[in-house]
């Protein structure tokens, strides 16, 4: 069962991924970007991060990728274009040197840790903390307790984002006329 | 050990799904010139961290992993917001502009 979770989910994960590097098209990429972030939350689901699937599919799947086809349509790129064209010739051949070498390292970093990780025993720890709280309780009290300084800076993050996008795109209308 | 013995999924199954995750969208970074894609496999770069993270915490039984994928998707959400805020200033003034064709800054 939980095998059976695993493989589909790592399928829809890896797929998905796949679709986004080589879909000529940015409205097909954004759609298998939703199918991996779709994998992940089921991922996050059966790992018991219940507060976390929810978000990912919320913000996620919900926010950020409707922002990305918004801009998309926006900009009117929504045209399949030539990936055939490479103006430089090594380079890819040598991302994919660089991208079977990151995953090479590492799967073997992770497979030499794997005393620090436990050693094929399954993931045997019934809950995340031990206690019987809900996922959503644990969280608050981490978010909201250990880490509320940064909480609080995230919401200062976020202002500064939101501000700063706006002065971004926002169009100059002073009366020097067309800049 | 056989094989069989470790048919649920272990913490190093998903590390190694992570670590392929971020592969994929490393080579996409690299290959891909059009900068809306590009973005889209920084998505997916930290989308595998944050499985990482998921994993590890359930292993460790700590809930401070989950917590710092709660901040990833914060920072994620305003890095998409302020990246995309340029990428559309940049495409309004020069449409269809690739990332190699925005290299004016440089020197």
């Amino acid at each position: 069962m939980e095998l059976g979770v695993f493989v589909i989910a790592a399928a829809m994960v890896i797929v998905g991924a796949v679709g986004v590097i080589l879909r000529p098209n940015p409205v097909h990429a954004a759609l298998s970007l939703v199918l991996t972030l779709f994998g992940v939350a089921v991922h996050f689901v059966a790992l018991e991060a219940h507060f976390l699937a929810a978000v990912q599919v919320i913000v996620y799947a919900g926010a950020i990728v409707v922002l990305f086809l918004f801009v998309i349509m926006l900009l009117g790129v929504d045209r399949t274009e030539d990936i055939t064209i490479e103006p430089f010739k090594v380079q890819r051949p040598m991302a994919l040197v660089v991208g079977v070498g990151v995953i090479g390292l590492v799967t073997a970093a992770v497979s030499s840790s794997r005393d620090a990780i436990g050693r094929g025993n399954g993931l045997e720890i019934p809950t995340v903390t031990g206690d019987n709280d809900s996922n959503v309780r644990q969280i608050a009290r981490s978010v909201f307790g250990d880490y509320v300084v940064a909480f609080e800076l995230t919401s200062v993050l976020l202002v500064v984002a939101v501000v700063g996008t706006v002065m971004l795109t926002r169009r100059i209308k002073s009366g020097k006329g067309e800049s | 050990m056989s094989l069989l013995a470790a048919a649920t999924p272990t913490t190093t199954w998903y590390l190694v799904l992570g670590a392929v995750l971020f592969g994929i969208g490393a080579v996409g970074v690299l290959v891909r010139r059009n900068p809306l894609v590009m973005f889209m496999c920084i998505e997916l770069m930290l989308n595998a961290v944050n499985l990482s993270f998921v994993a590890l915490a359930k292993r460790l039984g700590d809930i401070g992993g989950q917590t710092t994928v709660f901040f990833v998707m914060v920072v994620a959400a305003a890095e998409v917001v302020v990246g995309l805020g340029i990428i559309v200033s940049i495409m309004r003034r020069r449409p269809g502009a690739t990332a190699d064709d925005i290299a004016q800054l440089k020197g």
